[in-house]
């Protein structure tokens, strides 16, 4: 890919990030912070790549390295912002419940 | 394996990248917002897939276990950690994240021979190391294995300024000549700009920074997509540098801040750096007693949590009092600050582990208005965010910044664990206000014993 096509993506990234945040609440705030963070993640592309492209031992051992650090950040990154957003859910349960409560008069 | 031509592969990155943009959309309304995260994960897997299945790779077996190997490490640790102990795990994530881009520009240097994608290699090296070296005091601030304050010696600006200067200078001549000492000399560097420019930030405004820092490793992954000529990693490592931009600044306007302001704030001996004075003025102390015949004999309570009820893990039993309260007919709601917790929104996670319903959850200009009809503001582990400093006096660090109107409620109880300011350090002119009362303690304890002492009544 030349360089002048690449540069004309990366502007139009810019603004497509600016937009698509631009009216977050400051509920969400945190769980976008992780989420955002998880995306990053996909570093782990290139540290594929990398690997894959290493014929010496220690360019291997480091690049593996690589690898592992950025599997650590995708994963992870995900797996916490679900567990997150799971609690957000769950909390129209808890409001049912709570007036069901509440009809019972207890 | 090239199972997959060139155009397919540029098809799959694109779905990948369309995929990161949803995903990024999706977490910005709360309706859509777990959608949009998994969404995310799925682009990251169509992503992982495709250069699997493109580019001509050796040592697969060796990769594919450092990807189990990431993947043991990482998810348990994600699904194991404590909601309060959030804010730590997003920064260890982003710095991780930072080096791996930093070591796969350092690897790729023997591979360019274009000055221009040196330019590109320099640049992920010296972010992505000031990204993982900063993440990883940030981390150690907030697990609190150091000060929470902010760290400031004399002559920091000096050092600072000539760690940026070498920085510079190794940046050049890698460029240039592709020399691989400096380009590690220019690792290290960075590894002590990130130290440098995390130390001086102290307490509430860390989270602010954990923000800037993964819009930063976000850039650090969009450079080395240009390094390795990868649209996918360009693309979404501008997102995320674009929207983390967006947020850090969301997250500073919450708290009347400025970026520049946090981060420089200490180096110019500004006042974020608080004290830890305590005024003879009288308060009124009270018993758990007390403020439970208060709180159950009024009609309306709003209860105030803040980030003292979030390191005594005191959630729980803050949904419980506010559940006593409501089966004794009174009307509960929970006020949230934007900046209340660690972590900007990090209130909100916590109450809504907490099972507190969502309709109980105010954001503050919902709430602000209705304090003058409460009869009791309970203000749990909270200060600097309803201190009427930030209103009134114009000399003041949070001043301008918004905070909640306790001070219209007819009673305001405030449980502290001492008189210690917050974390702005000053001191807050409300806690001597005659309608005010004070019950010291650790949060949870003192909620347990309001809780017991209102069942008892």
């Amino acid at each position: 890919m030349d360089g002048m096509s690449l540069l004309t993506i990366t502007v139009l990234a810019v603004f497509v990030g600016f937009e698509v945040v631009s009216k977050v609440s400051s509920t969400l705030h945190t769980p976008l912070m992780s989420g955002a963070n998880a995306i990053h993640g996909i570093i782990l592309v290139g540290a594929i790549i990398v690997a894959g492209q290493a014929a010496d031992p220690w360019v291997l051992a480091v690049a593996l390295l690589a690898v592992v650090l950025a599997t650590a950040n995708l994963v992870g990154g995900f797996v916490v912002t679900d567990r997150m957003l799971h609690m957000f859910h769950a909390r129209k349960a808890a409001g049912t419940k709570q007036a069901a409560r509440k009809a019972d008069g207890k | 394996m090239s199972l997959l031509n060139p155009v397919w592969t540029s098809l799959l990155y694109l779905v990948a990248a369309v995929f990161f943009i949803l995903a990024l959309r999706g977490l910005s309304s709360p309706r859509t917002a777990r959608r949009g995260n998994l969404i995310g994960a799925l682009g990251a897997l169509i992503g992982v897939v495709t250069v699997f299945l493109s580019a001509q790779l050796d040592n697969v077996p060796w990769i594919l276990g450092a990807i189990v190997v990431g993947s043991a490490v990482a998810a348990p640790v994600a699904r194991g950690v404590k909601m309060t102990q959030m804010p730590q795990l997003v920064a260890a994530f982003n710095g991780v994240g930072g080096g791996a881009a930093a070591l796969v520009a350092l690897l790729e240097l023997s591979h360019a021979g274009d000055p221009w994608v040196r330019l590109a290699i320099v640049f992920t090296l010296l972010i992505g190391a000031v990204s993982f070296a900063g993440s990883g005091v940030t981390f150690a601030k907030l697990q609190e294995l150091m000060t929470t304050r902010p760290v400031v010696f004399r002559g920091l600006p000096v050092v600072m300024a000539a760690v940026l200067l070498a920085a510079v200078a190794a940046a050049v001549v890698v460029v240039f000549t592709g020399s691989l000492p400096l380009a590690l000399l220019l690792l290290v560097l960075g590894l002590a700009a990130g130290i440098l420019l995390v130390l001086p930030v102290g307490g509430a405004d860390v989270p602010i920074v954990i923000s800037l820092l993964n819009a930063f490793t976000g850039l650090a992954v969009a450079a080395s997509g240009v390094v390795l000529g990868n649209v996918l990693l360009v693309v979404a490592g501008t997102l995320v540098g674009a929207s983390g931009t967006i947020l850090t600044r969301a997250m500073a306007a919450a708290m009347g801040r400025s970026v520049a302001g946090i981060l420089f704030g200490a180096f110019r001996g500004g006042s974020t750096a608080g004290s830890t004075a305590v005024s003879e003025r009288p308060v009124r102390s009270s018993s758990a007693e007390d403020v439970a015949v208060l709180l159950g004999y009024a009609q309306r309570v709003i209860i105030v949590p803040g980030y003292g009820l979030a390191v005594a893990q005191g959630q729980h039993t803050a949904a419980e009092l506010a559940l006593a309260l409501e089966s004794r007919g009174i009307e509960v709601d929970f006020a949230i600050h934007p900046v209340a917790g660690r972590m900007p929104g990090h209130m909100n996670v916590l109450l809504a582990e907490a099972n507190v319903p969502y309709e109980s959850l105010k954001e503050m200009g919902e709430i602000n208005p209705e304090f003058k009809t409460a009869d009791v503001a309970l203000v749990v582990g909270a200060n600097d965010v309803v201190n009427p400093a930030a209103k009134t006096s114009s000399g003041s660090p949070i001043y301008g910044m918004p905070i909640l109107e306790v001070a219209d409620a007819r009673q305001v109880v405030f449980l502290k664990r001492s008189m210690r300011p917050g974390f702005a350090g000053i001191e807050n002119d409300l806690l001597y206000e005659p309608q005010t009362s004070l019950l010291f303690g650790d949060a949870k304890d003192s909620l347990a014993q309001v809780l017991g002492a209102v069942k008892a009544l």
